[in-house]
């Protein structure tokens, strides 16, 4: 079936089954590989993009579905080629990942948590992240990236010269 | 994890639906597919055909009744979560909405597909059960409505005629001015799937007794359970603990919970006395709270 899909803001034409998920059609239609396939049945959350800035499981969602959604995936969020978001610039310095697979989905996830909530605490990001399952058990440093980037956005928005 | 192969039909309209569904066989609906996308990648159902009605826009709203707060079938569990008229109307409802799977799983998730999906841990479907909400659905021209109590039959098993599309749930609103609610459940993992789970809401008189109970656990039997033997022990007292611990006891000491790795039966039944009583006792106190008009 041919679709018409919106990925980080550019119209996409693919042909695919019915039964195809988002998450493969991004992966081997698209070539978007940053999206990851862990237990493709929606408990890991590897799989995580945002949907109309909300992060859904594309394990769980067949790309016939996805027509008419603005939908970002990892590639999406970088200001522009070679360069790191905010987000994930903090990840870097926090160590906020370790082997990296559930990365993209955990920078995804807090992404659309800072969108929505400039000054989580704690609860918030352990809240938002609780979906998203590291395997290298580094929440710790996951956690502490997001907290850094969710103040480096605050200092941002303030003038300058302010405390 | 790859589904077997299907067709895809996205009907506008539910007319459209309910015709595509009673025309053929091993045909089923998808709305937000959380339940289903993981069951057919699992080959567990294998459906030659998917209706997909999750744009239908006269299936996704919330309406106030007055008597009832009507939740349409195709509402995202997300919508629900921060709905102001649930919170206000159907506080049970509110409650247990974050515990409704993570939140990625609500924000394409929906009510009706929770329901229809019966898993025995769902707190949705607890929440209908506990609240005696009524389902409503459709049969090829035909509106049907069944109770909560009857709709759920066992796990993954409901009452739905298998050309049936639910269209909506009917959740009633407790007219009295002083309500409370309280939700707690265990599971191994924030918002996985609860091994047991209670849920209550309770109002009082101005003399601050229990004028009207609701408890219901879910997660340990097939399907959820509404214990009124607890209800109605609880009418007219001040919810003392000792009371809800005896009636808690007796109700849940005939059945027979389910059993896995993870929790044992006699877990299951422990788990949900104690959670049923933490339950009772938030929502007394929050009712207790709770201003009168």
């Amino acid at each position: 079936m041919p679709v018409e899909l919106n990925v980080n803001g550019q119209t996409r034409m693919v042909a695919v089954e019915p039964r195809t998920s988002l998450l493969d059609c991004l992966r081997e239609d698209l070539l978007l590989t940053g999206a990851h396939a862990g237990c493709e049945h929606g408990v890991c959350g590897a799989c995580t993009v945002l949907v109309d800035g909300a992060p859904m499981r594309s394990c769980l969602m067949f790309a016939v579905q996805a027509d008419g959604y603005a939908i970002t995936t990892i590639e999406g969020l970088s200001p522009g080629p070679g360069e790191l978001s905010l987000i994930q610039d903090a990840f870097c310095e926090t160590h906020g990942m370790q082997c990296g697979y559930c990365t993209p989905a955990m920078i995804l996830t807090a992404h659309a948590l800072l969108a929505n909530n400039p000054a989580p605490t704690r609860e918030d990001i352990v809240d938002a992240i609780s979906g998203n399952i590291c395997r290298c058990t580094g929440y710790a440093q996951i956690v502490e990236a997001i907290a850094l980037a969710a103040e480096r956005m605050r200092s941002l928005n303030r003038p300058a010269g302010t405390p | 994890m790859k589904p077997a192969s299907f067709e895809y039909e996205r009907p506008a309209h539910l007319d459209e639906a309910c015709a595509l569904l009673s025309a053929g066989d091993d045909v089923r609906i998808i709305a937000g597919g959380q339940t289903l996308v993981p069951l057919m990648a699992m080959r567990l159902a294998r459906p030659k055909r998917l209706i997909d009605i999750a744009r239908i826009p006269e299936l996704s709203f919330v309406r106030d009744e007055g008597s009832a707060i009507v939740v349409g079938a195709t509402t995202r569990q997300c919508v629900l979560e921060h709905d102001a008229t649930v919170r206000a109307k159907v506080p049970l409802l509110a409650k247990v909405m974050p515990f409704v799977g993570h939140a990625p799983i609500r924000a394409r998730g929906t009510v009706g597909g929770s329901l229809a999906n019966a898993d025995p841990a769902a707190e949705i479907a607890l929440a209908a059960v506990t609240l005696a909400a009524t389902l409503v659905y459709r049969e090829g021209d035909t509106v049907a409505e069944c109770a909560a109590a009857d709709f759920f039959i066992g796990p993954m098993m409901t009452a739905l005629p298998a050309a049936g599309c639910l269209t909506a749930v009917r959740f009633p609103v407790w007219p009295e001015a002083r309500i409370g609610v309280g939700f707690h459940e265990v599971n191994a993992r924030r918002s996985d799937f609860a091994f047991a789970s209670a849920a209550a809401q309770i109002a009082l008189d101005d003399a601050g007794l229990c004028r009207r109970v609701a408890l219901g656990v879910g997660g340990i039997t097939p399907v959820p359970l509404r214990l009124d033997a607890v209800a109605d022990a609880l009418v007219g007292s001040r919810a003392e603990e000792a009371i809800i611990r005896d009636a808690v006891r007796a109700a849940l000491s005939d059945i027979e919970p389910l059993s896995d790795l993870h929790a044992s039966a006699d877990y299951r039944r422990r788990a949900a006395a104690t959670l049923a009583v933490r339950a009772i006792t938030d929502a007394y106190r929050a009712a207790e709270g709770a201003h009168a008009g």
